[in-house]
């Protein structure tokens, strides 16, 4: 683990570069300026190497058997979930290890609707700004028993119209699930404000942290949400490591999410009892080496400090944002309000489509994601068929930013003097 | 200055004044589809006439080698009879996939070859292809 002294000191972002691999990998042949951590972060070598502890010194399957090794993998994995749940504030009991975001929304939307909980009658509320990850599995669920589903509406500046929030929050709402920081956009939801909005109507609210959590600590005892969805992956965690976090009564009274090993209490054909939380949620062999990585991602987070990287990481946003705003040709979408852009910031260049502005940002090494970001209905919202996202981490450089900035001065220059007449801002001009 | 290897001139002036854009007035066939993970879409219309293609246009919005392609697929087709176009199709989808030379080095089919060193693209160089190649497929196997 890092020296906990660098929570003190000031951030030093080439001593925590040396801590992940990836980004000192002598076999690359091009230079790596990677700006899309809010698909997946990079991992550095204490997760790693967490990982590969527990499958030379304790694999073996958990939750079974007498035998030592079975011991020291439950053990770890167990150590694991009191891990992660303190670095959330979080009760223990109510937290299942899924393998991503999108599994613990389709396990809180299935377990609700297959309970009984959302009956044709009610109303899912969700809001404009979600990831497909917390569309689908609501509409799965709305196939076979028939709910209502409505979206929060955006202002044009894409954070939420919370006069139509506080229409949607009442009956028959039964669920509002909604993200706490657009992966998109960068805004962070007003949580605190709806959580409360939503409890005076006796509405259980579900959130999709993904985005959240990688940029500011994340306190479940004081957000008092229902349930909460999270990656590991995108927290410097290992792929295939993710939470679904709720509060143990509620997880109590729902249907399990899938049906297996491990989540029984006794088994006869006729009929099968449910083992005790969380067991009764995990379903066959857990991933652990992902458990104990995660954990290891919460040890090496809580060593440099959450308010430490949040400093940090605005310094690189605010700098980030100002150069992309000072190029002529790039448009930036969110807020006018340009601190409220937190983690992750979209844009186009203008007239050019995103995947050409990702492939050249490619040819100088810097790493962007480009496309609809699972993010379709926002897509549409701002009126765009797809958008270049760069997103930051603890890693990132000032130097990077730069390299963006070139990068995109390059795609300006490819395609100023055929695409400038070519402006989505003329869109007739292609059917002419 | 050397020309990009991807973005040629003839790809872009392609792209951003596409030949055969819309759609033809009397159509005998169309299709359209879409790259899932891109957003890429292209709608093709063509007419035949005497078991050729008399008439061809595409519409659709994408990235500039999706449209350059569409626009590039019209010119190479048009006039073609059907097994023609579609012996043209099969070599603009070996030319990206396999890497095989297409006859005319000198075409804008062959401009296209760049693609094949950026994979992520290559569906997008491929899209209006495939949509031709699937349609006149069908045709082809409707009359066996």
């Amino acid at each position: 683990m890092t020296a906990p002294a660098s929570a003190t000191t000031p951030f030093d972002v080439t001593e925590i570069r040396k801590d992940f691999p990836i980004l000192n990998d002598a076999s690359r042949t091009r230079p790596l300026s990677y700006l899309d951590s809010a698909a997946t972060s990079q991992k550095p070598a204490v997760v790693l190497k967490a990982m590969q502890d527990y499958y030379i010194h304790a694999n073996a399957n958990v939750h079974r058997g007498v035998h030592e090794l079975g011991d020291a993998a439950t053990s770890r994995f167990e150590h694991a979930r009191h891990r992660v749940a303190r670095f959330l504030n979080a009760d223990p009991r109510g937290l299942i290890f899924v393998r991503n975001t999108t599994e613990a929304l389709n396990l809180v939307a299935t377990g609700i609707a297959r309970q009984g909980g959302l009956m044709s009658s009610d109303r899912v509320v969700l809001s404009v700004l979600e990831h497909h990850s917390n569309i689908v599995p609501w509409q799965l669920e709305r196939s076979t028993h028939g709910f209502a589903i409505e979206a929060i509406p955006l202002l044009p500046d894409g954070s939420l119209d919370m006069a139509a929030a506080r229409k949607l929050l009442a009956p028959p709402t039964k669920i509002l699930s909604i993200t706490y920081q657009s992966n998109v956009l960068g805004i962070v939801t007003p949580l605190r404000e709806l959580i409360d909005m939503a409890h005076e109507a006796g509405i259980l609210v579900a959130v999709d942290g993904a985005q959240r959590v990688p940029h500011a600590r994340v306190d479940l005892k004081e957000l008092n949400c229902d349930f909460f969805a999270m990656s590991g992956h995108k927290l410097y965690g290992p792929m295939g490591s993710g939470v679904l976090w709720g509060k143990p009564e509620l997880l109590s009274s729902m249907s399990p999410f899938l049906g297996g090993g491990s989540m029984i209490d006794t088994v006869t054909f006729e009929r099968t009892t449910w083992a005790e939380l969380p067991q009764k949620f995990e379903a066959g062999t857990p991933d652990v080496a992902a458990a104990v990585g995660l954990a290891a991602a919460c040890d090496y987070i809580d060593s440099l400090s959450y308010e430490a990287m949040e400093n940090y990481e605005s310094s690189l946003m605010q700098h980030l944002v100002q150069m992309l705003d000072s190029l002529p040709f790039i448009e930036v979408y969110g807020p006018e309000d340009r601190t409220q852009i937190v983690g992750a910031v979209s844009f186009n260049v203008q007239g050019v489509h995103a995947h050409d502005v990702g492939t050249i940002c490619d040819r100088h090494g810097v790493a962007i994601r480009v496309g609809h970001h699972c993010c379709q209905p926002l897509m549409r919202h701002l009126g765009v068929p797809a958008t270049a996202r760069a997103s930051v981490a603890v890693y990132v450089t000032h130097d990077d930013i730069d390299a963006l900035q070139e990068a995109l001065e390059d795609v300006a220059a490819i395609f100023a003097r055929v695409i400038a007449p070519y402006s989505p801002a003329t869109p007739e001009h292609r059917h002419a | 200055m050397r020309e990009d290897e991807l973005y040629r001139e003839i790809i872009l002036e392609h792209a951003s004044h596409p030949h055969h854009h819309g759609t033809v007035a009397a159509p005998t066939h169309s299709t359209e589809g879409r790259n899932p993970v891109c957003g890429d879409e292209i709608a093709l219309s063509w007419s035949e006439v005497a078991g050729r293609v008399q008439e061809i246009a595409f519409d659709g919005t994408g990235c500039s080698i999706s449209q350059a392609s569409a626009s590039i697929l019209c010119d190479s087709i048009i006039g073609l009879s059907i097994p023609e176009a579609l012996a043209q199709a099969r070599a603009f989808r070996a030319m990206l996939v396999e890497g095989s030379d297409i006859g005319d080095d000198m075409s804008d089919m062959a401009a296209l070859k760049g693609v094949q060193a950026y994979p992520a693209r290559v569906k997008c160089a491929l899209l209006a292809w495939n949509l031709l190649a699937e349609s006149l497929e069908k045709e082809e196997h409707s009359h066996d």
